[in-house]
């Protein structure tokens, strides 16, 4: 490794403590992942969608953005994003066992769909790409109010076929507002491949709609860092919309519901695992003298009592009550 | 009271929400022009081209984009140019709009108003004379208000704008300058979910909303000299349904004649009607009658063919002669 890759995070502007903190957010979301698959498998819980292969672009943009202050609007995979913006584990376990607690959905949606107003987590859905607009109408509140955040959505790359896409895309760029598009092209919408879905370029899409397109490798977690980061300072600038291509691989299937080898091949997924960005930027932190084996250790057996302790907390938590299904459909008297 | 058009009273709605609240604004396609309907004619010199936005001809953002800025907190009225146009902003309207409380356990929420304006007009044909509410109606999240007058229309996009939740705001075309009534200067409001009287009888009643509600009007008018006493009343909210109103109007008569201008299959008029044979089937007197539009796509653009589909007040007056003759 070079002098100049060793020190890249410094010329990013991130400190050593913060690219060790990265790492642990993805390994945090790793770790969760797999812990909802061994839930699912051990028939625990019902359901769980994975964001393994992904976390490395997911963490580095959240870093990227400014917590308390932007708009979020993850999409079903962003486990590493919305841990890294503030959810902590138990939340996330909370969710998967569907338990009252949960601040995504109360147990009501399936794991995936984040909602945290606290943390600015915008309540998603499972039709995809329709928060993409939603994301464009936070943006135009910034503008309007003149007020200093931005909106950041990301979306699958089969969700950049929809409709809600193009309307969004264009929507913002005619207004120039301050929103970030990251597309997590992980090769797959479901099971049908990239080139059944996309016949140009996602990121070249942006120049129909008058602003930068920028095609990242989304497993690079500080270049993603880098082109999140400049995608802001443009939009606070004023200077509208960025659209970011991530391209990564979906290790695992699409959910707990997918056979994934109805539609690839397992050497196909063992070539990208062995691509996968997590290990690639632990390697640049133990390089960078940053991290060392027996950290690797000591973390992941913190992260594991950790996941331990939450998954115990929500295995136990209380059910809503069973009549609570008729709340919140609208404002309640006097309440919001 | 100034005696203003059903058109002016929306404009005035919006025109004095914006004036009170800073966080209201309107979007949509040629709104920034005044609207082809003229709804915010004069709005963009008050208030600059922000508050009153040209959007791009594109529904389903017109309405997403609106949902995420009512998120943050700001109060939208988007505007469907025809409510024959609002099925590409369905999905965000009906999985989104409605659904973000409910799915977010109170966490979030959309104040969001759509206005549609709906209904024909005479040579609006199809896709320019569609009444799209039923398509909405029974979805649960959304509240549907259908104004017949000018006093009610401003109330209701007043109210509409001040609740916390998404508004569908159903205008009928045909009421925006043939329809004329008082209206007071100060600020009110019309209740979402609150049925209205707008005339007191004792033979028969007939339950409507929109433009037939006029038409209802002037048939129970005619009616009344010859000696039939006709109690009518107006929805206004479609979502929620006033049913104490419902079934106090329909037990007042024993004979419920429900008429609008959407197609009688699965209409509003179906749920009407079902809620009333629920209560109330002992205390009628004749059989539920609907007089709605026929169960084909839309209304045709020659006139033979419009004349056919469209109700008037002397089909509804031969309909309510039949009920109360029964």
């Amino acid at each position: 490794m070079s002098i100049g890759q060793i020190y890249k995070h410094r010329q990013l502007g991130l400190t050593d403590a913060q690219v060790v903190e990265m790492y642990t957010y993805m390994l945090k979301a790793r770790m969760f992942d797999e812990r909802g698959f061994v839930l699912q498998r051990s028939g625990k819980i019902a359901f769980h969608v994975s964001g393994i292969g992904q976390e490395t672009a997911q963490v580095a943009a959240a870093y990227a953005l400014q917590k308390g202050k932007d708009y979020f609007l993850p999409y079903y995979r962003d486990y590493g994003f919305v841990l890294t913006v503030g959810m902590t584990m138990k939340e996330l376990l909370l969710s998967v066992f569907a338990k009252a607690e949960d601040p995504n959905s109360g147990g009501r949606q399936m794991p995936g769909h984040f909602s945290h107003k606290k943390l600015n987590i915008v309540t998603g859905s499972s039709p995809v790409t329709t928060q993409v607009p939603h994301a464009v109408g936070f943006a135009l509140a910034a503008k309007m109010q003149r007020k200093d955040f931005v909106s950041f959505v990301t979306f699958g790359d089969g969700s950049s076929n929809q409709g809600d896409f193009h309307e969004g895309c264009n929507f913002a760029g005619v207004h120039k507002l301050p929103v970030i598009f990251m597309c997590e092209n992980n090769q797959y919408a479901i099971s049908v491949p990239l080139h059944k879905q996309t016949a140009g370029s996602i990121a070249e899409r942006a120049a129909g709609y008058g602003f930068p397109g920028v095609k990242v490798d989304g497993r690079d977690a500080l270049e993603v860092y880098r082109v999140v980061k400049e995608a802001r300072e443009r939009a606070l600038r004023g200077e509208g919309p960025t659209l970011i291509e991530a391209v990564m691989y979906r290790i695992p299937p699409h959910s707990t519901s997918d056979n994934d080898l109805l539609y690839r091949t397992k050497e196909e997924v063992e070539e990208n695992r062995a691509k996968d960005g997590l290990p690639v930027f632990r390697q640049y932190l133990t390089g960078a003298g940053l991290w060392s084996d027996e950290q690797e250790a000591e973390l992941a057996e913190s992260i594991k009592a950790e996941l331990n302790e939450a998954t115990q907390y929500a295995e136990q938590a209380p059910f809503p009550l069973p009549e609570d299904t008729l709340r919140h459909v609208y404002a309640e008297e006097g309440g919001r | 009271m100034a005696v203003i058009t059903y058109l002016e009273a929306i404009r005035t709605a919006m025109k004095e929400e914006m004036e009170r609240d800073e966080s209201v604004f309107v979007l949509g396609e040629d709104v920034g022009k005044g609207g082809v309907m003229n709804a915010t004619k004069g709005l963009r010199d008050q208030f600059g081209e922000e508050r009153v936005m040209d959007t791009p001809l594109a529904e389903s953002a017109i309405a997403g984009v609106a949902i995420g800025a009512a998120m943050y907190g700001m109060k939208p009225i988007a505007e469907m140019q025809y409510a024959d146009f609002i099925f590409p902003a369905t999905n965000q309207i009906i999985s989104e709009a409605a659904l973000i409380r409910y799915r977010s356990n109170n966490d979030w929420n959309c104040p969001v108003v759509v206005r549609a304006p709906y209904g024909a007009t005479g040579g609006g044909a199809l896709y320019h004379s569609q009444c799209p509410e039923s398509v909405f109606f029974g979805i649960p999240g959304l509240k549907i208000v259908a104004p017949s007058n000018p006093y009610d229309a401003k109330g209701l996009l007043k109210a509409a704008v001040r609740d916390a939740d998404p508004v569908l705001y159903f205008e009928h075309k045909k009421c925006y300058l043939g329809i004329t009534g008082e209206v007071p200067e100060e600020d009110y409001i019309v209740p979402i979910g609150k049925a209205d009287v707008k005339r007191e009888g004792t033979d028969i009643t007939v339950i409507s909303y929109g433009i037939t509600v006029q038409y209802a009007l002037r048939a129970a008018e005619e009616l009344a000299a010859e000696g039939i006493s006709a109690h009518v009343l107006d929805l206004r909210t479609l979502q929620p349904l006033d049913k104490e109103a419902i079934l106090a109007a329909a037990s007042k008569t024993g004979k419920v004649l429900i008429v609008h201008e959407d197609n009688k299959t699965g209409g509003v008029g179906a749920e009407v009607s079902a809620l009333i044979a629920e209560e109330l089937l002992f205390e009628l007197d004749a059989p539920i009658m609907r007089l709605c539009g026929p169960d084909v796509p839309a209304v045709g653009m020659n006139p033979p063919m419009e004349k056919f589909f469209l109700l008037s007040t002397d089909k509804i007056m031969e309909a309510m002669r039949k009920l109360a003759l029964f």
